[in-house]
């Protein structure tokens, strides 16, 4: 079972949607998916689906909130917003991942 | 922790609104699957191919609301909770199993909680409304020399008063009985003669008036008031709110009514509910025999203490033991050779505590082995059913079912019906509660009051119970399955044989277990049965047949001394005046009764007493003539005539063991023997009779005249062929003749008293017998499912040998010598067991051995008809095969 790497993946995808929705405000599901896409330019491959487990996961924490709304489509979807607590978390893992990344810029590059 | 909090409150959240979230998690796919769509759309594609590259981009739609429902709920309760549907499911599929199989385990369950209750209300928290029950314990006198309890004196008990420190509280209760007359109704009533302290350092508190005060319980007939109890107040003071302060005569003394007891309150003592409470200065009126409050050689007192929180037994064993050290230093002449013994409430030896004790401890072996053979009878039906599951069981191993999944899954269907058997077996043991009074020969006008009590303790013994018995008979499927070979099983099931062996193995040993239990059961009721039928037909030493027991209570009429004995003196002539009387005469006290004999320290001319014993003896009084009436016979002197009287000397007849412990070989006849002081001689030796237990061994007993000791409470006793009815009528009207107002109480020969007084016997034969037969029964049952079964299971077999020429009573051989062959191993392994075993029913047993031959063959004869009987039917109906279908199908 490749458990850590899916753990890792996990934890990714947290911060990219935390991010998505702290940067374009309350978004559904397609929404994000297509966002994180463009973003990542098509760089992260990723099943749209395993998205909403995330979502879940995120909206147990209390880091999100979902609420039925209508599309621009109009079409009923549902819609997800980031609470105080999910932006509070969204600036820890994002000073954690810049702690993270700087120090393995710095291991590359002294080594 | 906060975090991991919020996820599962919303987890478990989740588990309520399962049907909305799944609504939910629908729409929210379709939704993103249509946008997806809408926007392939846009880039040009088909329709179809729209739809097409949405679902690609999405994944796997089943496989991500999977991850996403294991995600939302709580999967651990998801999964039992199907379980419990399914196993639901599956027990109202087959109703004929499942009833079966619940009402076996509500008798095993139920049996086990009935008895969890009478052993908590009886033995280990007897008085409900008392506080702090659990550090009470029972004080009673020793004395050197003497294996039982004795009593205590007055001016011991306030000594341990003063001197003990390691006690909350001790206190004095002695129960006594007296006629209660309300209006114009008069009846026997059971009270208790307490000390003052009593209701205070118990923590009840009357609901009208008050308890008794310091210094009530002290001077002679000072203090005549009373406490009585709810039942009392409601029933025959009609509840009036003015009682207090009210006036009652009791015992011949007008007691002013201070105090009503709170409801639910039933005193002190293990069998019966006291229904009025008198301070200790009142002792002499009710039991008569003189002034004891000052008279440390007077024993007459059971006493309970309350622990101090934290002290142990052995603690408090040791501190009185000192102090009655101290006083047999300080008293040698009344307290040589004398201790005082502190025991656990549940052996209480002065109520029916300690009589129900070993009933109630072999109870609880027995019910086990019923729990057991029910297990085993349930075990055995859900193993037929996993034989007939085994396909389902198969298929699910083999679509990727874990082994642990299926055992949970087997587990909850034990857990349902084994639950269900606890419930029902909690009903059982509700309507049980009070059975025990029931087995209790019925007595005139008292009620006993034995109550088992379901608390919480019962409850979570029961409960450990059902747990100990899903895994019992969870298990015995979960090892067949367990067992499941995929491969050959999901090839067809072959058919077996009536001698086969292999998966037959495992149910036979069930019911290998199940007779040979209830084989040992079986030889414990036949021993216990022995052994009472022994007791009833041992010879008391005085006659029970021919001789009637009856008693008309002048103390209650306020009779005094002299009064009394012309009333007495005169009925008794009347009585022998009447035709087919032979004699009539009085006695203070019954043999085999409750009341309690008068002791006395003894001094015997030419005997020295060992140093550190002071010679103690019971006696009784009697009157003329008692030793022709009772049929007890004299082996030298005379007995007992009118003239012993007040101004005649001193007379006492001897038993032949006082006779030999004191004169050891001279004749005592003509010799002196000292009584509370005054010197008596012997005029005759009497052979040894039974004075308190049928069980007893022979000890040192006199008698002394009435006239020379009188007292006015005492029974009489009719030597006569006539029926108790005859002479209940004849009395009534004679004793209507010498006062209108008096009432003569109920008629009984002397074998209804020795019967009465065997009554625990009684019990543990009633009760064991009961169980024994309902283990028998679910034994029969379990050998019948399993013939039945075989049969079932080798029709083909059956049939081939029909074919070949076997006749009817081949396979009625066949069959039956199969299921004998079963019986067989478990009565040898049954018996084996009961030898070991039977040692435990010791204290019960009578003159009988725990290996008695008439017993283990008793239970040999009824165990082989039984199975006979379970064989029989199963072996008929396999004599009915039709050979050409059997071969057909």
């Amino acid at each position: 079972m490749p458990t850590s790497k899916s753990e890792v993946l996990q934890g990714t995808l947290d911060l990219l949607v935390l991010k998505t929705l702290d940067s374009m405000g309350p978004m559904h599901g397609f929404g994000i998916a297509v966002r994180i896409q463009q973003v990542s330019e098509d760089l992260l491959q990723l099943n749209q689906g395993t998205l909403y487990p995330a979502l879940l996961r995120l909206e147990q924490r209390g880091w999100i909130v979902s609420k039925w709304g209508v599309s621009e489509n109009n079409r009923k979807a549902k819609y997800y917003s980031l609470t105080r607590a999910g932006r509070k978390q969204l600036e820890q893992e994002a000073e954690s991942w810049d702690r993270m990344s700087a120090m393995i810029n710095r291991v590359l590059r002294t080594s | 922790m906060r975090e991991s909090c919020r996820v599962f409150i919303h987890r478990l959240a989740a588990l309520f609104r399962r049907r909305h979230l799944e609504d939910d998690l629908d729409a929210e796919l379709r939704s993103h699957l249509e946008m997806a769509a809408e926007l392939n759309l846009r880039k040009g594609m088909t329709t179809e191919d729209a739809r097409r590259e949405a679902l690609r981009g999405f994944g796997g739609i089943e496989q991500i609301k999977e991850i996403y429902r294991d995600q939302r709920g709580l999967p651990i309760i998801e999964t039992t909770l199907q379980d419990l549907r399914f196993g639901f499911r599956m027990l109202r599929r087959s109703p004929g199993f499942s009833i079966l199989a619940i009402l076996c385990l509500t008798l095993g369950i139920g049996a086990n909680a009935a008895v969890f209750s009478w052993v908590e209300g009886i033995l280990f928290r007897p008085y409900p409304a008392v506080t702090h029950q659990e550090r009470l314990l029972a004080l009673t006198g020793t004395a050197r020399g003497e294996s039982g309890p004795t009593y205590i004196s007055w001016p011991d008990f306030v000594d341990l008063q003063r001197s003990c420190t390691l006690f909350d509280a001790l206190i004095v209760t002695k129960i006594m009985g007296t006629t209660l007359s309300v209006g114009d109704r008069a009846e026997r009533t059971i009270g208790s003669i307490v000390s003052a302290n009593y209701f205070g350092a118990i923590g009840v508190h009357p609901i009208l008036g008050r308890g008794f005060e310091r210094g009530e319980d002290s001077g002679r007939n000072a203090h005549p008031v009373t406490v009585i109890s709810y039942q009392l107040w409601r029933g025959r003071f009609k509840g009036d709110p003015e009682i207090v302060g009210k006036a009652q005569r009791l015992n011949g003394v007008l007691h002013t009514i201070v105090g009503v007891a709170p409801e639910g309150f039933y005193g002190t003592f293990v069998g019966w509910g006291m229904q009025f409470w008198v301070p200790a200065s009142m002792e002499e009126n009710f039991e008569g025999g003189g002034y004891k409050l000052e008279d440390r050689g007077a024993r007459w007192i059971e006493a309970y203490v309350r622990l101090k929180p934290g002290v142990t037994r052995e603690q408090a064993q040791q501190e009185i033991s000192a102090v009655a050290k101290r006083l047999e230093a300080d008293y040698p002449d009344t307290n040589r050779g004398r201790g005082i013994k502190l025991w656990p409430l549940w052996q209480t030896p002065f109520n029916n505590a300690g009589t129900l004790l070993p009933t109630l401890e072999i109870m609880l072996a027995v019910v086990v082995f019923v729990l057991l053979i029910a297990c085993a009878n349930v075990g055995n039906l859900l193993l037929v059913r996993s034989f007939a599951r085994r396909h389902e069981m198969t298929v699910r191993l083999a679509i990727g079912a874990g082994r642990g999944r299926l055992l949970k899954q087997l587990l909850t269907e034990g857990l349902i019906l084994s639950a269900l058997g606890a419930a029902g077996g909690l009903l059982v043991a509700h309507w049980c509660r009070h059975a025990l009074v029931l087995l209790f020969p019925a007595r005139a006008g008292v009620s006993m009051h034995l109550p088992g009590e379901i608390d919480w303790r019962v409850l979570a013994l029961s409960a450990g119970v059902c747990l100990i018995v899903t895994l019992l008979i969870g298990l015995v499927p979960a090892i067949q399955t367990s067992k499941i070979d995929l491969a050959s099983a999901l090839k067809s099931d072959s058919t077996g044989a009536v001698g086969g062996r292999g998966r037959s193995r495992l149910r036979s040993g069930l019911v290998l277990v199940q007779v040979s239990l209830s084989f040992v059961l079986l030889v414990g009721a036949g021993l216990l049965m022995q052994s009472l039928q022994r007791i009833r037909a041992a010879s008391p030493g005085f006659s029970t047949r021919g001789v009637l027991f009856t008693a008309v209570d002048l103390v209650s009429a306020g009779y005094d001394a002299q009064r009394a004995q012309y009333f007495q003196d005169e009925l008794a002539e009347r009585m022998k005046a009447l035709p087919g009387v032979e004699s009539a005469t009085f006695a203070r006290v019954t043999p085999l009764g409750y009341g309690s004999y008068s002791s006395t320290p003894i001094a015997v001319d030419g005997y020295q007493p060992p140093p550190e014993e002071q010679p103690t003896v019971e006696y009784n009084e009697v009157g003329p003539d008692y030793f022709s009436t009772m049929g007890i016979a004299l082996v030298s002197g005379r007995e007992f005539a009118r003239a012993d009287d007040e101004r005649a000397a001193l007379v006492a007849v001897v038993n032949e063991t006082m006779a030999a412990q004191y004169w050891r070989g001279r004749n005592p006849i003509g010799e002196r023997v000292q009584v509370k002081g005054r010197w008596m001689q012997v005029v005759g030796v009497a052979k040894d009779s039974k004075y308190q237990s049928v069980r007893e061994t022979p000890k040192p007993f006199f008698y002394v005249p009435r006239r020379q000791n009188f007292s006015v409470g005492a029974g009489l006793y009719i030597r006569t062929p006539l029926r108790p009815e005859t002479i209940a009528a004849a009395l009534a009207r004679e004793v209507h003749a010498l006062d209108g107002n008096l009432a003569p109480y109920e008629v009984i020969t002397l074998q209804e008293q020795v019967d009465r007084s065997t009554s625990p016997q009684l019990v543990a034969v009633t009760l064991v017998g009961v169980l024994g037969g309902l283990a028998l029964l679910l034994a029969a049952i379990g050998l019948y499912a399993v013939m039945s079964y075989a049969v079932s299971q080798s029709t083909r077999e059956l049939g081939l040998r029909m074919a070949l020429g076997a006749g009817t009573s081949n396979l009625l051989r066949l069959v039956m010598s199969r299921g004998l062959t079963l019986t067989a191993g478990g009565v040898l392994l049954g018996a084996a067991a009961a030898l070991g075993l039977t040692r435990l029913l010791g204290n019960l047993l009578y003159k009988v051995s725990p290996r008695d031959p008439l017993a283990f063959g008793w239970a040999l004869v009824v165990m082989t008809v039984v199975s006979l009987a379970a064989c029989f039917l199963p072996a008929w109906r396999a004599t009915r095969t039709d050979p050409a279908r059997a071969l057909r199908d």
